[in-house]
């Protein structure tokens, strides 16, 4: 068959006829779908003004002039928006700005990302000299976004001795990409996830002042650096202005974070590899903690009851084996069902959990509030419509507690097998 | 009163503590996170506890330094240095000179440029491991400690350090013991002059009142002014998700466990 394309007349024809009993799945094959405007046969531009707009979320009919909504209809797949940012490459870079995320999860978190912003403003700064974002990773990872976050180049390191808690170990191997490509600046976060710390050994290594908590960058010709930054010191209370020195330790949302522009992400490799040091501080694993006992704002995993849960000790029971912290709507602390320190939401308490599964909450804007810094939310609710499944990454239209006993024996017997096979 | 486990005798146990700032009132007091490591010290059995501080000497800090005392100690030693000083030289050759087992500091200072830097700068020079933000301490048994370090979201990690070493504990330690009046009027402060460097750059900086962040704003970029209407008018966080109806329990459960362990929340 050759790939020249054919034309059916007679498929055309109907398409133009609307009155043609075929029409519309003569229009739903050629892929028009339900066309508003086409050629007449004589050249003339022909109009149903009935298939104009669509039906909007209330059953109303809504009319768009701009355009989209009538290309949006024509069936062509429109390109993800990841891939219409323009790619920039730097292939000699004048200077290297090293970057060492947490990767809290395996993955870039919002402070990671504003600092990528922040090294982006200042390799940026010259056109004509364009320096180049070497980020730093260290053990395994899940993010695939690199690109996107603004990174040109990208050290991953995935040896044993650096993955866990190993900061002299990955104090060495930054103390060989200093001496390897000698950054211009060095940028960590400030935080408790492992950055400030690492940032601050690097800094008493390599002997330098750094700065830290900063949260604000000035273009300052006066300064060696030509920078100077606005830090806070003394447990918040001071802001000191200062030039920006070799390695900073940046606060989150310091600057904007990457979003036009997508970067290469070029893989890197040290030149020799990691000396293997005898570590001092031995790493002996995370302890189990009791979930019960961990505070509602910091919980990482929470399992959050509201109205539609009719078995309370299922529900107990269920937090208990997934090693969920408990939470609750207002209505089920209302109602005396949980306490009132578990009551998440603007009247309660604003939870940063990385997952939170809502058991029978409908949602309201009080409770969505709390949640909002919420990464991933699952629902489980009988309802299709309310809002929690709007918001929810995962929502599953169900029996809660039906639900919750299925999760619970199918937890129960992944252990029983891991334990088997032990 | 105290467990007598497997302790080592006489752990010798230096805390270096600071002069404190009220984050309300500003008025000086022991600091906090310093307060909670002399805490953290008085809990080991059998180990003998001195104070460290450096720094410049007048009546308030004085009194601020009394509250630590009142936490039941005799005597704290003081170096004395001018205002603005470089405290770093001044600890290192006191703790040379004394070779404590165990260094607990707090992990920053609450007043002048708090960069929490001193005790990594004491490590280096020392050649001391360190550990940061630690909880507790479980066990001290032949020259090697096991340490319990907070994590945030309430997680906690055991670590095991040989010793000598510094640590710094944070605001996951034990809440510090209220400060008895009567030890702290009683108690002596043991001034004597360190090795004075001082800190030039410091003095340069320009230091004002720390003034309210400015709220991220929520910029939109979009190249149409329709799409920017859209996105001012739009609910927040709308769809994108999966929904999953007419499904058996056991699938729906399925795919939340799915979910669970590829967020590695699963113990």
């Amino acid at each position: 068959m050759s790939d020249l394309p054919r034309r059916d007349p007679r498929l055309e024809w109907i398409a133009r006829n609307r009155l043609h009993p075929r029409h519309e799945e003569v229009l739903v094959a050629l892929g028009q779908g339900a066309a508003s405007e086409w050629p007449g046969p004589n050249g003339l531009v022909r109009k149903n003004p009935h298939r104009v707009g669509f039906i909007g979320p209330h059953g109303v009919k809504r009319i768009d002039r701009s355009g989209t909504q009538q290309g949006a209809m024509g069936g062509k797949a429109s390109t993800p928006v990841a891939d219409r940012k323009p790619l920039i490459e730097i292939a000699e870079p004048a200077f290297l700005v090293a970057v060492v995320p947490d990767m809290a999860g395996g993955r870039l978190s919002g402070h990671d990302k504003d600092l990528l912003g922040l090294a982006r403003r200042l390799a940026d700064a010259d056109p004509a000299a364009q320096g180049a974002v070497v980020a730093v990773i260290f053990g395994p990872h899940k993010e695939t976004r690199f690109g996107e976050a603004g990174i040109d180049r990208l050290l991953h390191l995935d040896s044993p001795e650096v993955t866990g808690y190993a900061p002299e170990a990955r104090l060495g191997a930054l103390v060989m990409a200093e001496q390897a490509w000698a950054p211009r600046h060095w940028l960590l976060p400030d935080s408790k996830l492992g950055g400030g710390e690492l940032g601050r050994r690097l800094a008493a290594r390599l002997d330098e002042r750094p700065a830290t908590g900063i949260w604000q960058l000035e273009a300052d010709a006066e300064a060696a650096t030509g920078w100077q930054c606005t830090a806070r010191g003394a447990a918040g209370s001071l802001d000191i202005r200062r030039p920006l020195p070799r390695i900073a330790l940046a606060l989150a949302e310091c600057a904007e974070p990457v979003s036009e522009t997508r970067h290469t992400a070029a893989e890197l490799a040290l030149p020799q590899p990691l000396p293997s040091t005898l570590s001092r501080i031995q790493d002996l694993g995370q302890v189990s903690v009791d979930p019960a006992s961990v505070a509602l704002s910091e919980a990482e995993f929470i399992l959050s009851a509201g109205n539609g849960v009719k078995d309370w000790q299922g529900f107990h029971h269920a937090a208990e084996l997934l090693g969920a912290t408990e939470g609750a709507s207002r209505v089920a602390v209302d109602d005396g069902f949980m306490a009132r320190d578990r009551q998440v939401g603007a009247t309660g308490t604003w939870v940063t959990a990385r997952v939170y599964v809502a058991v029978g909450i409908s949602g309201a804007i009080q409770h969505l509030q709390g949640i909002q810094t919420c990464d991933k939310v699952v629902a489980i609710n009988m309802d299709p419509g309310c809002d929690m499944i709007k918001r929810a990454d995962l929502a599953v239209i169900g029996d809660s507690t039906q639900i919750l006993e299925a999760l619970v024996t199918l937890v129960t017997q992944a252990r029983e097998e891991k334990r088997d096979a032990a | 009163m105290q467990p007598e486990s497997a302790m080592t005798p006489g752990l010798d146990v230096t805390v270096l503590v600071s002069v404190g700032r009220h984050p309300l009132t500003g008025r000086v007091r022991r600091a906090d996170q310093d307060a909670r490591g002399v805490e953290l010290a008085r809990s080991l059995a059998n180990a003998e506890v001195r104070l460290l501080h450096a720094g410049e000497r007048n009546e308030s800090s004085d009194a601020a330094l009394r509250g630590y005392l009142g936490m039941g100690f005799s005597e704290l030693a003081l170096l004395e240095q001018p205002e603005g000083a470089d405290v770093l030289p001044a600890l290192a050759e006191a703790l040379d000179a004394t070779s404590p087992h165990l260094v607990i500091t707090g992990e920053r200072a609450e007043r002048g440029e708090g960069s929490g830097l001193l005790p990594y700068l004491l490590a280096e020079r020392l050649g001391w491991p360190l550990v940061s933000s630690l909880a507790a301490v479980e066990s001290v048994e032949n020259g090697v400690a096991t340490l319990l370090q907070a994590l945030p979201r309430g997680q906690r990690r055991r670590l095991s350090v040989r010793l000598p070493a510094i640590v710094t504990v944070d605001d996951a330690a034990p809440a510090p013991r209220q400060s008895a009046y009567g030890p702290a009027r009683r108690g002596t402060l043991e001034a004597s002059m360190g090795p004075v460097s001082n800190d030039e750059e410091w003095a340069k900086w320009q230091v004002q009142p720390a003034r309210p962040r400015p709220k991220r704003l929520k910029i939109v970029k979009a190249t149409s002014a329709r799409d920017r209407f859209k996105a001012a008018a739009a609910k927040s966080d709308g769809g994108g998700g999966q929904v999953l109806t007419d499904v058996t329990p056991t699938q729906g459960a399925e795919a939340i466990l799915t979910l669970l362990r590829e967020e590695n929340v699963l113990q």
